[in-house]
């Protein structure tokens, strides 16, 4: 099953080459890896979605913590979450296809952000299924490009990483209470 | 104070308790030895900085701190890849100092550049590189730490050559570690203590799997405790030999794919393990599907990573072994175990019969004969044998009957033949008062025999016996078995190791005979300078019992009964 992993790391270089070389060397499949900036300038999220059953999500989870520089990871998989994707797909879009475009669009709530003569650029986000419909629906007028970010994925509710909580500093991070949570690093 | 990156190097390191570095100079980490003449630490010359690796895990592992190797840039630093990725399948605690290029050369190929911090990326615990002194002191600070703290591990600290040469405020108390996401101070939770000691209380044929985590611990006494106050049976990994006396009562000795037959016969028919600070490695477990399969297992690990890696336990207790024991052992009730203990006692008198120790002297001289002789003669003193990979390392598992912690140093996780010579020499210069017996093959003598002019360079008194077949006996043993004896590229044709020996002026000897090998033996310790003592072996020997890789572990290769004839036979 596909496990989601929000992981905090410290913003060094190379930081991203560590976890990425980890799930190589221990052959874990990433389906998608995301890494951006947070509300605090020295740590950087990544959203990790691995293809791996309930063991092999836990020994994920431990190895990531091997690393130096994660300071947090928390499996989602189970949990309420706001999960999206982005992707930018280019259209082929002539004079008569052109509207049927702009409806399926519409239905999908993606927007057209560029217009060419000949083509339109939707963008779109939304959960993984949602653009995957989107795209089998657009696919017969002719995808000429397509883009996607890889999800990103946050709990819902009022629930925050104990990292980033307010008045936390680096050193007191630690994992939540829940007892099957891996809260450790070696 | 204003210092320069050299300066503040080897200040740190002296802060950090080091004593002795081992390395070897080049252009990128020049400034870091002009700047030695400025410290009390020693620099151990090696001949090839893979040596240097390798005797900073000696050192590391007969000492229990952390042992510096130093290189420069490119190749000095590829070389250690071997030595680093010894210490990682090890968790022996190493920092390595390389030199880089000058942080502008950084990515045009210059001269002796190399990525090393990508090498060395999955070989060791953390690595840096440090491009400007004002990060070096908090750098290496940290270094020291990840290396010996929590599962210990090799951390390498590449320091491009203008950070050793620019210079800038120093202050060591300033420059604490920063690892906010780095935690090795872990422990079970109290019901995980519960259920573990209750598995062990219901137990009928429990055994104690004892790794080199109860070593790195320091847990031995509360391993001995458990023991003695539980009853249970202790079986060894090869790392794990020494934690417990070969000859308490409750160890079993060495298990695995040349444990001897009861060993792996009590695993596979006990109805609980508990796995002490050991990693179910593919060479302890055989076959896992067929894996103690009627057994409970609980798994006292400090790397939570290995739990249910390789088995699935019932029980994990993650944290330092010495605590977690500590934690046990007042709960810990005594349980007559007579019917198991005297079950394994009759299984280990058929394998009796077959042993060679047992058997008249045929006039052969065999590696066993040797390893069993030099414990003999060795034991009862302050004796570290140090063994390379192959036959003679698992003869000397069998044969040399380890009492004391750090007494067997060996490469077991990687299995890197070349280890010996030099992991011997950081041994020595750990514990100048332990008397240091080097256990080598003729195949892995000569991958890092340059070494032989460290010795002499450094004066130390070291006994080096070449086990000498001919061959690389394991692999022909893997190829008599599994290959049809088709001996490809392993018969070997040797140098004169005495003239070798001579050259070097290091005293030498030959034995061909097994009457010959206790005075040899008795001369070489009584000799103030190091000796090498070529045994010449027979070239077609056998380490019995055997697990085939993939075999389950009870699926043994036995000794033939009675060895002697059958190699008289041939």
């Amino acid at each position: 099953m596909l496990n989601t992993f929000v992981v905090y790391v410290e913003n060094k270089p190379g930081v991203l080459t560590r976890v990425a070389s980890l799930f190589r060397r221990r052959a874990f499949n990433i389906d998608s890896l995301t890494v951006g900036r947070t509300e605090k300038p020295e740590l950087s999220r990544m959203t990790i979605t691995v293809d791996a059953d309930r063991d092999q999500a836990r020994r994920i989870e431990a190895n990531l913590y091997k690393l130096v520089n994660v300071l947090l990871v928390e499996n989602i998989t189970a949990e309420p979450a706001i999960v999206r994707d982005l992707a930018m797909i280019k259209v082929a879009a002539t004079h008569e296809a052109r509207s049927h475009v702009l409806e399926l669009a519409s239905v999908f709530r993606g927007r057209v952000v560029d217009v060419a003569p000949e083509s339109l650029i939707i963008e779109i986000t939304g959960d993984e299924d949602k653009i995957d419909g989107l795209l089998e629906v657009l696919r017969p007028y002719g995808v000429l490009e397509m883009v996607r970010t890889g999800i990103v994925a946050m709990r819902r509710g009022s629930k925050v990483s104990s990292v980033v909580a307010a008045g936390n500093s680096l050193a007191q991070a630690s994992a939540d209470d829940d007892v099957d949570d891996v809260q450790y690093s070696v | 104070m204003m210092k320069t990156g050299a300066e503040i190097l080897w200040q740190c390191l002296e802060r950090e308790g080091v004593t002795h570095v081992f390395g070897y100079p080049g252009g990128a980490i020049l400034p870091a030895y002009d700047a030695l003449k400025h410290t009390r630490i020693h620099h151990v010359l090696v001949r090839h900085e893979q040596g240097a690796a390798h005797m900073a895990d000696g050192y590391a592992r007969a000492s229990g701190q952390v042992g510096v190797a130093v290189a420069t840039s490119g190749p000095g630093a590829t070389n250690l890849v071997t030595g680093i990725a010894t210490a990682m399948l090890d968790s022996s605690p190493i920092v390595c100092i390389t030199g880089q290029v000058g942080s502008k050369l950084i990515g045009s190929d210059a001269f002796q550049e190399t990525d090393i911090t990508g090498i060395t990326l999955p070989i060791t615990k953390h690595n840096y590189l440090v491009t400007r002194a004002g990060d070096l002191a908090r750098t290496l600070r940290e270094a020291f730490y990840v290396a010996r703290s929590g599962r210990p591990g090799p951390v390498l600290v590449d320091i491009t050559k203008d950070a050793q040469q620019s210079a800038c405020e120093f202050d060591w108390d300033a420059a604490k570690p920063q690892l906010p996401g780095y935690r090795p101070d872990l422990s079970p939770a109290p019901r995980e203590y519960e259920q573990a000691l209750e598995l062990i209380h219901n137990a009928k044929r429990p055994v104690i799997l004892l790794g080199h985590g109860a070593l790195i611990s320091g847990a031995m006494r509360e391993v001995r405790d458990l023991v003695e106050r539980s009853g249970i049976p202790v079986a060894l990994t090869l790392l794990g030999l020494g934690v417990l006396p070969a000859s308490h009562p409750l160890n079993l000795g060495m298990m695995g794919m040349h444990g001897e037959a009861w060993v792996n016969h009590t695993i596979q028919e006990a109805d609980l393990l508990i796995a002490l600070g050991m990693r179910f490695d593919d060479r302890v477990t055989g076959n896992l599907k067929t894996y103690a399969p009627n057994a409970k297992k609980i798994h006292v690990e400090i790397d939570p990573a290995e739990i249910n890696k390789n088995v699935k336990v019932d029980v994990a207790l993650v944290g330092d072994l010495r605590d977690v024991l500590r934690g046990m052992l007042p709960k810990i009730e005594s349980i007559d175990r007579h019917e198991w203990l005297d079950y394994i006692d009759r299984m280990k008198g058929d394998s009796a019969v077959r042993d060679i120790q047992n058997l008249p002297d045929s006039g052969h001289l065999y590696a066993a004969h040797v390893i069993n002789d030099l414990w003999r003669e060795t034991r009862g003193s302050n004796t570290t044998v140090v063994t390379d990979v192959g036959q003679h390392q698992m003869w000397e598992a069998q044969y040399y009957k380890h009492e004391e912690p750090r007494s067997l140093i060996t490469s077991g996780g990687l299995g890197t033949m070349g280890f010996a010579l030099p992991a011997a020499i950081g041994a020595k210069v750990a514990r100048p008062d332990t008397e240091v017996w080097v256990v080598v093959g003729d195949g892995g003598f000569q991958m890092t025999m340059a070494e032989l002019a460290t010795i002499v360079q450094e004066s130390l008194k070291i006994n080096i016996a070449i086990i000498n077949n001919g061959y690389l006996g394991m692999v022909r043993q893997w190829q008599e078995f599994f290959y049809e004896s088709n001996y490809q590229a392993t018969p070997l044709l040797n140098p004169d190791f005495g003239k070798l020996a001579d050259a070097y002026g290091i005293r030498n000897e030959t034995v061909t005979q097994r009457s010959q090998v206790v005075p040899a033996v008795q001369s070489a310790r009584q000799h103030n300078g190091p000796v090498l003592i070529n045994f010449q072996v027979e070239q077609e020997d056998t380490v019995y019992p055997m697990v085939a890789a993939g075999a389950a572990l009870h699926e043994m290769i036995r000794r033939p009964s009675p060895i002697v004839e059958t190699a008289a036979d041939e």
